[in-house]
């Protein structure tokens, strides 16, 4: 295990190339390119304004830029440093831009949810898309690029059409059975749209690709309900996180419920292990404290932490929301399956600290993760069932089904981790602080395994294993 | 009446003038109520005290007739009327006086008995109201206080009645509250839901506007700039938008829900299929299971049917499972529902039969079953506990064992040791063995001395005694004068002479001795006939001229005559040696 020197970035700009050979982060007006393996710059592009969203395409040769204050587009090329492409999108302004699936199209939605523009960068040709939907999730492609599904309003009712990415030639437009629709995604094989309902009506519906109404699901009324959405890789799962702090599983067959997911305060199932997270500090004195650990000062003044197993029943803290204000929290907020669909990691609102991971295989809980601090982040690694998280402090955390790690990024300064996410290998976490980045390099599968690293402080540079 | 009191009195024979007495008789028999029995009574008791003394007597030989007189008067008031003393010339005949003497004094303990009864009466009563007075303040205490407690109760009830009231009538205004809310809520709901519709309106309319601007305007900046154009991410060139184009993304659509179903198509086929197997399989296994209970004839018509039915299905040629026909379906599904009623069934019945069989054993042999229950217990026990030691033992071997080094060179060394150390302790035990069979056998050597040394002390004895007895005879013979210069040379010498004289001696002297009175045998006599001789012949007969040592050697014997039979017995034993 290694970590990466740290580099600067700003508005949590980084992003790995989807065939995963560069870094590219934006640092106020500059666009770094890096070579992922040795980290050196492979390009600098300057953008017209500090960028707010940065884009790979899906072939990992174009970076997209946007600018919303100014409504720009700045689009960079990979093979061509020289070849430049601007959008702007006028008067009208800007707030959401991003690539099609080709690559070859940009997706420019503008103010007020005015109309979506789709640039081509092939034929600098404009269309327009009238109507779209301001909500949690208007737009999705299907995973193999060929459709998009947006989320419209008209009239006062919800509409969505299907357009075909190819020539954004529309293919099916039909009027969803929602109240106010609040998102809608499709199924990992492309062939069924899931939409529900804003949180006041808990109404899940689920479409086929040409439009008919396959099912639809609603587990009780008259109180707060959707909150997260997610289909687990294989399709065969549609998890559905509510406000009343349950997930509930359908299948794909019949759309029905298989089970439902509690998150109680007082865990009590025997087969689920919970984790609690210790925090120590180092003690002073000891054999770490040599003269090489002194100059790292940040290792001598950060504390250490490492879990523990704790004996059932197990209490997990609950923070009471405030009924009064909008988006109370509460509910399930966050919902991830792992890559090869075996585990589901969900995160409770009100158990803001608590990490919930559920066996898929025998449909219970499997692991509770009781953080000292709130879970800002989690993310699965994209080829092997492990579990990356951080919750704001300088440590990273792993989890995987032989157990649990908590390593510390061992840089100069706090480096408070406040988001991470996994190089598409599997390999790499990249770790994201407010104004600067770290690579946590070549994590072998065994060293989240090995629970002997539990609070061990990690050096800079050293390699483990 | 009283004048033929006074009459009486003048008529007296012989008057003793006690009148004072007489009138202040006469003074008590008036005043007296006749209704205060218990009065009278109390006076009858206390008249015996009275009666003696000289001054109050009631009777003199002056007013007997008055007396008489008097007591008639008296009795008749008591209402013995039957019977009533008559003065014959004025003695008074002995037999009425009794009679009525009798009848009062029963009158009388009848009275006392009734008092005592009275009396213990009163005092069952006085105890009997105490208690009851008792009991009275109590149930009057105990009234007093349900009574409070039933206020209090009803106090308490009434006020609950009230709360609850209070509750209702707030429940009341609550629901109404409710009400109103929700129509409130529901009225607010419209309104908003009318006001959102309005601004979503005007917000589309003011869309539209701005949009009509936007166009309108040809707004300058809205553009791309671009060096040069990028080839499409497949290679291709873009395609025109044809109606052709429309039905190919159309076509392109279908097929990729047409795939989508066939890839769930067939993976739900191979789950059926596997559901299919396992089918099969449970109704093979089904089959085998009912199949020997069909030679048992069928109880009834269903069973029949089900057999039937079994045997149609059941055959093996026919795959009905790979029929995919609704029919064959049917047929599977009826078949299975048949089969699976027939499993029921069987089990019912062996359930029953098992109940059945489980309360004849208990109603039958329950005694007899105990009995061999606990004999096997008993039996099991015991095989319990040999195995039990049976494994002690091992697990000791098995430690012993396992406590000794494996290798082969050090057991045997062991071995050797052991065997070194057996023999050594063997050698040990023998040196003991040896040692105390010396001691035994020194003792028997002892034991054989003693003995010897006994059987010679024996030998003098006997012969001291023969000795004596020759004495004794030649004494008690007529012809004791004749010998007695012998005799007491013999006796002499036995003080004086060598042993081996003494030996020598004996045998003539008693083969004389005895011969002659019993005439019978010519044999030495044995100790039991010395004995009876001695005891047949009183010591008194002895004679003073005897010597010391004679007299003492008697004294000896007599003492010692009870432990002839040890002294025998031990001689019995002795002589052997």
């Amino acid at each position: 295990m290694n970590f990466s020197e740290v580099f600067k970035q700003s508005n949590q700009l980084c992003k790995v190339s989807p065939d995963g050979k560069y870094l590219a982060t934006c640092v106020q007006y500059r666009l770094v390119v890096r070579d992922f393996n040795s980290l050196q710059i492979a390009h600098l592009y300057t953008c017209l304004d500090p960028v707010m969203h940065m884009e790979w395409s899906s072939d990992s040769l174009f970076i997209l830029c946007a600018m919303y204050k100014r409504g720009l587009v700045q689009v960079w090329s990979l093979e061509q440093p020289d070849w430049h492409c601007k959008i702007d999108e006028g008067s009208i302004g800007l707030v959401s831009s991003r690539w099609s699936p080709d690559g070859r199209h940009v997706l420019n939605t503008t103010e007020f949810n005015l109309r979506v523009t789709v640039w081509s960068l092939c034929t600098k040709a404009v269309s327009y898309i009238k109507y779209p939907k301001a909500c949690q999730k208007g737009v999705d492609f299907t995973a193999d690029g060929r459709y998009m599904a947006l989320a419209e309003r008209r009239e006062c009712k919800d509409y969505i059409s299907v357009f075909v990415c190819d020539d954004w030639h529309l293919l099916r437009h039909f009027e969803s059975e929602t109240q106010d629709l609040a998102g809608l995604e499709w199924s990992p094989n492309c062939c069924v749209l899931a939409v529900w309902d804003n949180c006041l009506e808990y109404k899940l519906l689920l479409y086929s690709l040409d439009g008919r109404l396959l099912s639809s699901y609603s587990a009780y009324e008259w109180s707060l309900g959707i909150k997260s959405v997610a289909w687990s890789p294989s399709s065969q799962f549609l998890a559905v996180g509510s406000y009343d702090e349950k997930v509930r599983i359908l299948n794909h067959i019949t759309w029905k419920k298989i089970t439902e997911f509690e998150h109680p305060a007082t865990i009590i199932n025997t087969k689920a292990v919970v984790f609690k997270e210790v925090e120590k500090r180092p003690v002073v004195g000891s054999e770490d404290l040599s003269i090489h650990q002194l100059t790292v000062d940040n290792s001598l003044f950060s504390t250490q932490s490492k879990y523990e197993i704790t004996q059932l029943p197990a209490q997990v803290p609950v923070i009471k929301p405030d009924p009064d204000r909008a988006n109370p929290k509460i509910g399930i907020s966050a919902l991830a399956f792992s890559a090869d669909n075996r585990f589901l990691a969900t995160k409770n609102d009100n158990m803001p600290q608590s990490l919930w991971v559920w066996d898929m295989q025998r449909l219970s809980l499997l692991a509770v993760l009781e953080q000292t601090a709130p879970v800002r982040c989690f993310v699965w690694d994209p080829r092997r069932p492990r579990l990356a998280l951080c919750t704001g402090n300088t440590k990273v955390y792993l989890w995987s089904p032989a157990g649990c790690v908590s390593v510390n990024v061992p840089v100069e300064g706090s480096f408070q981790v406040l988001s991470l996410f996994w190089h598409c290998s599997g390999s790499s976490l990249v770790l994201l602080s407010k104004e600067h980045i770290c690579l946590l390099k070549y994590i072998l599968y065994n060293v989240s395994l090995s629970c002997h690293l539990i609070g061990i402080l990690f050096r800079r540079h050293a390699v483990f294993l | 009446m009283l004048d033929s009191d006074e009459s009486v009195f003048l008529v007296s024979p012989d008057p003793h003038p006690h009148s004072a007495e007489l009138s202040s008789i006469s003074g008590i028999s008036m005043s007296p109520s006749r209704q205060n029995l218990h009065h009278s009574l109390h006076s009858t008791m206390a008249l015996p005290k009275t009666s003696y003394s000289v001054l109050s007597a009631f009777c003199t030989e002056e007013n007997i007739s008055q007396c008489i007189a008097y007591i008639n008067q008296e009795v008749c008031s008591l209402g013995l009327t039957g019977v009533s003393l008559e003065s014959k010339s004025g003695s008074l005949s002995a037999v009425p006086v009794l009679n009525l003497l009798y009848e009062v004094l029963q009158l009388q303990r009848r009275a006392q008995r009734a008092l005592h009864e009275l009396e213990t009466q009163q005092l069952k009563n006085g105890s009997d109201l105490e208690h009851l007075q008792h009991s009275n303040c109590r149930l009057k205490d105990q009234l007093e206080h349900t009574r409070r407690d039933n206020s209090g109760l009803h106090e308490g009830e009434r006020q609950l009645q009230l709360k609850i009231k209070t509750l209702q009538n707030w429940l009341k205004s609550e629901k109404e509250e409710v009400q109103k809310l929700q129509s409130i809520i529901s009225s607010r709901a419209t309104q908003y839901n009318h006001d959102t519709k309005r601004k979503e309106r005007e917000c589309t309319k003011l869309k539209e506007r701005l949009n009509q601007l936007l166009m309108d305007k040809r707004d300058k900046k809205l553009s791309i700039e671009i060096s040069n154009h990028v080839g499409r991410s497949d290679g291709k060139r873009g395609l025109w938008k044809t109606g052709k184009m429309e039905a190919r993304h159309e076509g392109e659509m279908y097929k990729a829900l047409l795939s989508d179903y066939e890839t769930r198509q067939r993976s739900l086929m191979m789950e059926n299929s596997e559901l299919k197997k396992v089918l099969q399989h449970m109704k093979k296994d089904m089959i085998t299971i009912l199949s020997p209970k069909k030679p048992e004839p069928a109880n009834d018509s269903l069973e029949q049917a089900v057999s039937e039915c079994e045997e149609e299905i059941g055959d093996p040629s026919r795959e009905t499972l790979e029929q995919s026909c609704e029919q064959a379906r049917e047929q599977l599904t009826n078949s299975i529902r048949l089969q699976w009623r027939k499993l029921k069934s069987h089990m019912e019945r062996l359930d029953s039969q098992a109940s059945l069989v489980a309360s004849q054993e208990r109603e039958g042999e329950e005694m007899m079953s105990r009995k061999e229950h606990e004999e096997e217990m008993q039996r099991m026990r015991m095989e319990l506990q040999q195995c039990k030691e049976f494994i002690h033992m091992q697990q000791q071997l098995l430690q012993q064992q396992l406590s000794s080094p494996c290798d082969e060179e050090t057991a045997a060394l062991l071995n050797d040791c052991y065997t070194l150390e057996e023999k050594e302790r063997l050698k040990e035990e023998w040196r003991l063995f040896n040692e105390q069979k010396r001691n035994f056998e020194r003792e028997r050597k002892n034991f054989t001395e003693a003995a010897i040394r006994l059987g010679h002390e024996r030998k003098a004895f006997e012969e001291d005694r023969a000795a004596w007895l020759k004495t004794q005879f030649l004494n008690m013979t007529p012809f004791v004068d004749r010998k007695r210069s012998a005799l007491s040379d013999s006796a002499l010498s036995v003080g004086t002479e060598p042993e081996a004289k003494l030996q020598s001696t004996p045998p003539l002297v008693t083969k004389s001795l005895f011969s002659t009175p019993k005439a019978a045998s010519v044999k030495m006599p044995s100790t039991a006939d010395l004995y009876r001789t001695l005891h047949l012949i009183p010591d008194s007969r002895g004679h003073g001229k005897c010597q010391s040592g004679e007299m003492s050697t008697k004294s000896r014997l007599r003492n010692c005559s009870t432990d002839c039979s040890v002294l025998s017995f031990v001689r019995d034993e002795n002589s052997p040696i």
